[in-house]
């Protein structure tokens, strides 16, 4: 495991990316928490329609408007926008060609749903468009509004695609109010200011899938942040006894006479459960170290968060957060 | 608890068609292909269609490449009662071949080289569910295997499966295709009354945002696709049909967790308000507590005195590990309970997880073992 880097604490935009099931809408939650430790303001972002958001905060689900919905440590505070494609479409015809009512009725008629499928870049045009906007916005200070923003992104498979607007726009209008705008969006991303973490699984196939998605997002000129490697589960074997174990002679006399020490006398079919526990436990540490070593080669900075035998809910949100500050995420 | 039970369904030859469904990531592919080997081994003639398989699954059934054919598995020392076929689907040919079954020569050329024909069938989100269903279709049709069992798009979501089709059937259908691109053809005069100075005002928005060139393109395709159409749609109804005929199963796989079981319910509601038949839950990789008799209390309380006399670090370590064991399993546990009480008639089965990768045809059958409760 190392830690946050100095290139990192800079970037304002922090995109989550991370093989199906790997916990990534999980990860982005807690991320968001810990870069608000300490006072900051930041804005945690969904893209996929999911509600996903809304479920790990036990709360409603969220409209098309950024709602605080957590707190952080030393006055921080979190915000969370589910951005959905259609309505950034309509506002921008809002702004641009004055047709709020009318709009709403050709929602009606199913008319936007098809003009973001039509074009399938212009689904991800309109919703990196409407997360730069959230970047960049000013208070009335002229400050940021927002300290930090965390986009809960596409899975790996997917994310290179849904953050090359480049290419996108290359199949899209070559004038226009989107096209303007989605410069801006292209600025932003290969820029020093946006940062795309992989989470990953100490598992053969998670951890392929983030080595591919690393070598992707460089070939896309895209920058790697840090791979926050999620449901790491403890180590319980005393380091010697490990290889053992995973070959399936765990030396049984001695676990038997470790036991009775501690006065336990068990019955010979619950110690050989005990065994057979033992052995998948070291089997699995096993692969979860070759996946580590695995894992090392893509050279970037990794984060390790435990695993929650509990579950996840709010509380361990926090949780995990306080570990990735551990780590030096701010 | 009801009991889902494979071998039967497996064993009987009314089960022509299974359809393993459910979120990404929960082992979908896998489970699809250890049910296949089991079915093989105990007599059936099987084939097994993966969607974007791991390679080293894919290597285990001996699928090299993507060819878009079902090949015999066939690997030194597996010789099963039966036969055991395995393919991957290739959304980009399978949609070809469609195209070249239904239009002219010609027509068909046209398709294949307009630009949103190639955005159509290699990016649209829906394409790679509907040609999967396409695949499925054109494997009943060919009739030569007893029982076929599918794998479902790595989708985010388990229904999106039952719902792409449909979306794409909208797009292609091109009415809004054709409103959009009726004035950039001609005066489209009639079309603006008919739906107000709203849709003039979107169509030169829109036309504004994607370009006149693709819509261009979109109106093209869509003219030389209304030939082939009919025939699209009555075969995308067909296979609709299908997965409701009483020879079709649903299968739904999910992860003990609480994402994956949210997914895999709203997947057992649809289905049900969709009349198709479900034949149960797998509930995968679950930690059942290999030694159930003792607590996790009291193994902590004993792991407890071993380190502070540290006289046996080893023995402390199995109770510590024993004790996260119960841990895991309860919550399982208490997942697995919560979806039963919402869905008591849904028959479930627990597959324990293995503690390493499944590579070879061996760590498919113990699955499949699994799968069947042995």
């Amino acid at each position: 495991m190392t830690s946050w880097t100095e290139e990192l604490t800079r970037a304002r935009l922090h995109v989550v990316s991370g093989k199906g099931g790997t916990g990534k809408t999980t990860v982005a939650a807690a991320l968001a928490l810990a870069l608000a430790t300490g006072g900051r303001r930041v804005l945690l972002v969904e893209v996929e329609g999911r509600q996903g958001i809304a479920q790990l905060f036990d709360r409603a689900p969220l409209p098309y408007s950024e709602e605080r919905i957590a707190s952080a440590p030393g006055g921080g505070e979190v915000h969370a926008l589910a951005v959905d494609a259609e309505a950034a479409l309509l506002e921008y015809l809002a702004m641009f060609y004055n047709l709020g009512f009318a709009g709403r009725t050709l929602r009606k008629m199913g008319a936007i749903e098809f003009a973001t499928t039509l074009a399938p870049g212009l689904r991800d045009v309109l919703l990196t468009g409407k997360v730069k906007e959230c970047v960049n916005r000013t208070g009335p200070d002229g400050r940021h509004l927002y300290d930090a923003v965390v986009l809960d992104a596409p899975p790996t498979g997917r994310v290179v695609k849904f953050l090359d607007v480049t290419k996108a726009m290359a199949d899209l209008a070559k004038v226009g109010p989107i096209k303007g705008q989605s410069e801006g969006v292209v600025r932003l991303l290969h820029s020093g200011d946006t940062a795309v973490h992989l989470v990953a699984l100490l598992e053969e196939m998670p951890v392929r899938e983030t080595l591919d998605a690393v070598a992707e997002l460089d070939g896309a000129d895209l920058r790697p942040g840090a791979v926050l490697v999620n449901r790491v589960q403890p180590t319980r074997l005393p380091a010697r006894s490990l290889p053992v174990a995973a070959e399936g002679r765990l030396d049984e006399s001695r676990v038997r006479a470790g036991l009775k020490t501690a006065g336990l006398d068990l019955d010979e079919f619950t110690l050989e459960g005990l065994v057979d526990e033992t052995v998948e436990h070291a089997i699995r540490v096993r692969s979860q170290q070759d996946a580590a070593e695995l894992l090392g080669q893509s050279d970037l900075p990794t984060l390790e968060l435990p695993d929650l035998t509990d579950g996840v809910d709010v509380a361990a949100l926090y949780e995990l957060a306080e570990v990735l500050v551990a780590a030096g995420v701010r | 608890m009801n009991r889902l039970d494979f071998d039967p369904l497996l064993d009987d030859l009314e089960t022509r068609v299974l359809v393993c469904c459910g979120s990404g990531g929960v082992g979908k592919t896998t489970t699809a292909a250890a049910l296949a080997l089991r079915a093989a081994e105990r007599g059936r003639r099987v084939v097994v269609l993966t969607i974007d398989p791991a390679r080293r699954l894919a290597q285990s059934l001996g699928l090299r490449e993507l060819d878009n054919h079902p090949r015999e598995v066939v690997v030194d020392g597996f010789e099963p009662k039966g036969e055991l076929f395995a393919m991957m689907l290739d959304m980009r040919r399978t949609f070809d071949d469609m195209v070249l079954t239904h239009a002219g020569r010609d027509r068909a050329d046209q398709i294949l080289s307009n630009p949103f024909y190639q955005t159509i069938s290699s990016s649209f989100s829906g394409t790679q569910e509907y040609m999967a269903m396409e695949k499925l279709g054109q494997l009943v049709a060919q009739d030569e295997w007893d029982l076929i069992i599918v794998d479902t798009p790595p989708s985010r979501s388990a229904l999106d499966f039952l719902d792409a089709p449909q979306r794409l059937s909208t797009v292609l259908d091109g009415r809004f295709i054709r409103m959009l691109s009726a004035p950039a053809r001609a005066s489209g005069r009639g079309l603006l009354k008919i739906v107000g100075t709203g849709f003039s005002l979107f169509t030169r928005a829109v036309s504004t945002i994607v370009g006149g060139q693709l819509l261009q393109d979109a109106s093209t395709f869509v003219q030389a696709f209304d030939s082939m159409f009919g025939g699209f749609r009555e075969r995308a109804q067909r296979t609709y049909e299908l997965l409701r005929s009483p020879g079709t199963g649903f299968v739904v796989v999910a992860a003990a967790e609480p994402d994956a079981l949210r997914e895999a319910s709203y997947f057992v509601e649809r289905l049900s308000a969709e009349k198709m038949p479900l034949c149960g839950l797998v509930a995968n990789r679950t930690h059942p507590v290999l030694a159930a008799d003792l607590p996790a209390a009291k193994a902590l309380a004993a792991a407890d005195d071993l380190d502070r006399s540290g006289d046996a670090p080893l023995a402390a370590a199995v109770l510590r590990l024993h004790a996260d064991r119960v841990a895991v399993a309860d919550r399982e546990k208490r997942l697995l309970a919560r979806f039963t009480r919402a869905h008591p008639g849904v028959p479930l089965v627990g597959v324990p997880a293995l503690p390493a990768d499944v590579h070879d045809l061996d760590g498919l059958r113990e699955i499949g073992r699994r799968l069947a409760g042995e």
